[in-house]
C-alpha cells in the first residue's frame, strides 16, 4: 500500500502478483475493507507476540529476580534452566541416556514403519510392537539383572510420560479398536452385545471420570497396602477409552465398504480372517485415516488430563515448576512456561496430521476415481 | 456353574469386609520398617510448603515432617517415597493406605478429623487470610483501611472472612471481585483496588509474580483461622503418635536453642529438658516404639522447627514470610509443644 498507485496505462501491464493483489483483495470496496482490517489484526497479533517474545524478552539470567524487570516480556532463562525437567521429570540424571536411547530406538523403528517403499516391513512391525515394547520397558523401568538401576515411574515426568501415555494409549488402543469394531459388527450375540455395552458405557463417561476412578476409586476396593502403579492405572484408563472411540472410527470405515467386497470375499472361499484381514480391514482403514489420526491428536492433547491424578506429563510440569519453585518466581514466568508447553504440543500434533495428510494422498489409489 | 458362583461369593467376602479392617488394625510402624520407606503424600508442587528441587529432591515445610517421621524411625532422613497428591486425591490415598502419612497443607477441621477418618498429628503452619498492600500506601495496619477498596475471589471463604472482618470492626470498604485469581491479581496490579486479601502463605508467594515484590507489603493482621498439619488415618494411635511427637520434637528443640549444628554438644548440656529430649536421659522413645536418640535423629538431620521454617518459607527463602502466628510462644507466636518428660 506504500507503493504509488501505478498510472492508468501500465495498470494491466503491471507484474502478475500486483494483478493478483487487486483481483483477490481489493476488487470492491467490501474486499477492500475487510483486507486492511485483517492486515492491521495480524499486524497487532504478531507484532504484540514478537515484542513478548523477543523484543522485551529476558534471555538470560540466574533466576527469577533478572526477569522481574517492570515491562519485560518473556522469561525465557526459566525454560532453559527448567528444560531437563520439562523433558524427564525426576529421572536420575545419570540415567538420562536410557530415556535417550529409548527415543533413539523409538525413531529407529517408525521411520522405516512409516516410510512407504521400505521393504520388510513385517519384521519392522515386529520389532515396532514387540522388541521394541519389550526393550523400552526394560530401559525405561530399569533391570537389576543387565545393570539397569530401577527407576520407580513417580520419578518420571515431563514430555516423557506425555510420549509413554500417547504411545502405549495409541499402540494399545489400536488393535482393542479394531477388535471392538469387528465385534459390533460380528454376528454372535454375545460377543456383539459385549462390544456395544463396553463402548457405549465408555463414550458415556468423561476421560476425567475414568482417571479418577483409578486413581481414587480404584485402592479403595484393593485390601488395604495393595496398590499398583499409578502411571501404569493411567496407562490402562486411557488405553481402554480411546479404544471405545477408535472403534466407532473403525465402524464407520466398516460400514463404508460395499456389500459386494464381502460377497466377493465369501465367493472366493476366504474365512472369517482372512476376509477381514485380507479384504475389507485394509480399505475400511484407509478411508477412515483422517478419523484415525484425529482420535491419536485428541490422545495426545488428552494425555495432560493425567495431571488432575498427580502424574506430572509435559504440562503438570509445567504447572509444578511455576508453582512451586519461588526462586524464578515472576511476573511473565508462568506465561513463558505454558507458551512453552504448548509449542511442543503443537510441534507432535501438528506432525501428526502433516503425516496423515501425506499418508492419505500416498494410498489415495481408491475406487472412486 | 454353580460352585463358580459360590466360589466368586466367597472370594468376595473374603476380599471384601474382611480385610479391610484387619489390616487397619496391624501396626503402621511396624508396616513402614517392614517396607524400609515411609510413603508420604504431599502437594503436587506449592513454593516452600512441598516442591521438587535441583535433581528432583523434595523440599519444603511440608517435606520436612516426612523427613523428620523418617529419621525418627530409621535413622536417615531420605528413607521416603513422595506421592504428589492433588487436592481431591489426598484423603483417599491416606484411606487406602497408599500413603502412611499426610503433610500436604491441609487445613485441620472438625469435620476432617472426625467422620473423614483422619487423625491431625498437630499444626506445623498456622496459616490465615491477610491483606497485600502497596508500600506507597503508607498502611501498616489492616484497621487503616477505612473506604479502601480491596480485590478479593468471589464464591470464596476469603470473601465472607473479608466482610465478617471489616463489619465486626465497623470498618467502610468497597470489595471489588472477580471470578478468577489471575483476573485479581491483575486488578491489583493495575491499581484498581488499593488491598488485596487471600491466605498469607499465597500472600508471600504472589508477591513474588509481581513486578517489584519490594513494593508491597503483607499487614500483620490474621482474619481467619488456616490451621495447617500433617495427619494419618484413625485407628492407629502409635503411629500418631510418633508423627505428632516428631513434630513436637523440632518444635521443642527450636525453644531449648537445639540446632543441626549443635546437636552433638548439646548431648553434654546440663540442662535436663535438653537431657531428655536427646535421649540422653530417661527413656522416653520406648513410648513411642522407637530408639531413645529417635529427637537427636531428627534435629541432627532435619532441624528444629525454627530451621526449617526458615530455610524454606521464612527470611532464608525467595518466598520470605514472617514468622508472625508461627513464632514460638515465648516470642508472642503460637507454636507451643508440650514438654518431654
Amino acid at each position: 500500500m506504500h507503493r504509488q498507485p501505478p498510472n492508468h496505462a501500465s495498470a494491466f501491464s503491471a507484474n502478475s502478483a500486483f494483478n493478483w493483489v487487486r483481483a483477490n483483495l481489493f476488487s470492491s470496496w467490501s474486499n477492500t475493507l475487510l483486507t486492511l482490517l485483517g492486515l492491521w489484526v495480524s499486524y497487532f497479533v504478531i507484532w504484540s507476540a514478537l515484542e513478548w517474545a523477543v523484543f522485551t524478552a529476558v534471555f538470560t539470567g540466574e533466576d527469577g529476580a533478572a526477569c522481574r524487570v517492570p515491562g519485560a516480556g518473556a522469561c525465557w532463562p526459566f525454560v532453559v534452566a527448567k528444560f531437563k525437567v520439562f523433558m524427564y521429570g525426576r529421572y536420575p540424571v545419570a540415567e538420562l541416556w536410557r530415556v535417550n536411547l529409548t527415543y533413539i530406538l523409538a525413531i529407529a523403528g517408525l521411520v522405516p514403519l512409516m516410510w512407504p517403499g521400505v521393504k520388510g516391513k513385517l519384521w519392522i512391525a515386529v520389532y515396532c510392537f514387540v522388541v521394541f515394547p519389550i526393550l523400552a520397558y526394560f530401559l525405561l523401568t530399569g533391570a537389576e539383572w543387565l545393570g539397569l538401576r530401577n527407576v520407580p515411574t513417580s520419578r518420571w515426568g515431563g514430555l516423557l510420560v506425555t510420549l509413554v501415555v500417547a504411545c502405549v494409549g495409541i499402540a494399545a488402543s489400536f488393535p482393542i479398536g479394531v477388535i471392538l469394531a469387528l465385534a459390533r459388527r460380528s454376528d454372535l450375540p454375545l460377543i456383539k452385545w459385549s462390544a456395544i455395552f463396553f463402548i457405549e458405557f465408555v463414550r458415556g463417561v468423561p476421560l476425567v471420570t475414568v482417571l479418577f476412578f483409578a486413581s481414587v476409586m480404584l485402592p479403595l476396593f484393593l485390601p488395604e497396602n495393595v496398590t499398583f502403579d499409578k502411571l501404569l492405572r493411567a496407562l490402562i484408563g486411557v488405553a481402554l477409552f480411546s479404544a471405545a472411540y477408535l472403534a466407532e472410527v473403525v465402524r464407520g470405515g466398516l460400514q463404508a465398504i460395499p456389500r459386494g467386497q464381502f460377497e466377493a470375499a465369501d465367493a472366493l472361499g476366504l474365512n472369517y480372517f482372512q476376509k477381514m484381514g485380507l479384504i475389507v480391514l485394509p480399505q475400511a482403514l484407509k478411508l477412515v485415516i483422517p478419523g484415525i489420526v484425529n482420535s491419536f491428536i485428541a490422545l495426545f492433547k488428552d494425555t495432560s488430563l493425567v495431571l488432575i491424578i498427580g502424574l506430572f506429563d509435559l504440562l503438570g510440569i509445567v504447572q509444578q515448576a511455576v508453582s512451586s519453585d519461588a526462586k524464578w518466581f515472576s511476573p511473565q514466568t508462568a506465561a513463558t512456561g505454558y507458551v512453552f508447553a504448548a509449542f511442543v504440543f503443537w510441534i507432535f500434533c501438528f506432525g501428526m496430521s502433516r503425516y496423515s495428510a501425506w499418508l492419505e494422498r500416498r494410498l489415495h489409489t481408491g475406487h472412486r476415481s | 456353574m454353580r460352585y463358580w458362583l459360590a466360589a466368586g461369593l466367597a472370594l468376595l467376602a473374603g476380599f471384601g469386609p474382611g480385610t479391610g479392617p484387619a489390616a487397619a488394625q496391624s501396626s503402621t510402624l511396624d508396616a513402614v520398617k517392614a517396607r524400609g520407606q515411609l510413603q508420604c503424600g504431599v502437594n503436587t508442587g506449592l513454593a516452600g510448603f512441598s516442591a521438587p528441587g535441583e535433581g528432583g529432591i523434595w523440599k519444603g515445610l511440608d517435606v520436612d515432617i516426612c523427613r523428620g517421621v523418617s529419621a525418627a524411625i530409621f535413622k536417615s532422613a531420605d528413607k521416603v517415597k513422595y506421592v504428589p497428591l492433588t487436592a481431591k486425591e489426598r484423603f483417599t490415598a491416606l484411606q487406602s493406605g497408599e500413603i502412611d502419612v499426610l503433610s500436604r497443607n491441609t487445613t485441620w477441621t472438625m469435620s476432617r478429623d472426625t467422620s473423614a477418618g483422619l487423625n491431625f498429628a498437630g499444626i506445623n503452619y498456622y496459616d490465615g487470610q491477610g491483606f497485600m498492600v502497596k508500600k506507597s500506601l503508607d498502611v501498616v495496619s489492616a484497621k487503616e483501611l477505612s473506604g479502601a477498596s480491596i480485590c478479593v475471589q468471589t464464591g470464596t471463604t476469603t470473601e465472607l472472612n473479608l466482610a465478617d472482618y471489616f463489619r465486626s470492626n465497623k470498618i467502610e470498604y468497597n470489595p471489588v471481585v472477580f471470578e478468577k485469581l489471575p483476573e485479581v491479581l491483575a486488578a491489583y496490579n493495575s491499581g484498581r483496588c488499593d488491598a488485596f486479601t487471600t491466605d498469607v502463605s499465597q500472600l508471600y508467594s504472589i508477591r513474588l509474580t509481581l513486578g517489584n515484590p519490594k513494593e508491597h507489603i503483607v499487614l500483620p493482621e490474621i482474619i481467619s483461622k488456616e490451621p495447617l498439619g500433617p495427619a494419618v488415618r484413625q485407628g492407629d494411635p502409635q503411629w500418631a503418635n510418633i508423627v505428632r511427637w516428631v513434630l513436637f520434637a523440632m518444635i521443642n528443640a527450636e525453644e531449648l536453642e537445639i540446632t543441626q549444628g549443635n546437636v552433638e554438644e548439646m548431648k553434654n548440656s546440663k540442662n535436663p529438658e535438653v537431657r531428655r529430649l536427646l535421649g540422653v536421659e530417661g527413656e522416653f522413645g520406648a513410648g513411642i516404639g522407637l530408639d531413645n536418640d529417635w529427637a537427636y535423629q531428627i534435629i541432627k538431620l532435619v532441624g528444629n522447627y525454627g530451621e526449617s521454617f526458615d530455610r524454606n518459607v521464612g527470611a532464608g527463602s525467595a518466598l520470605g514470610i514472617a514468622r508472625g502466628q508461627n513464632a514460638l510462644w515465648k516470642n508472642g507466636g503460637l507454636q507451643y509443644a508440650p514438654p518431654i518428660r
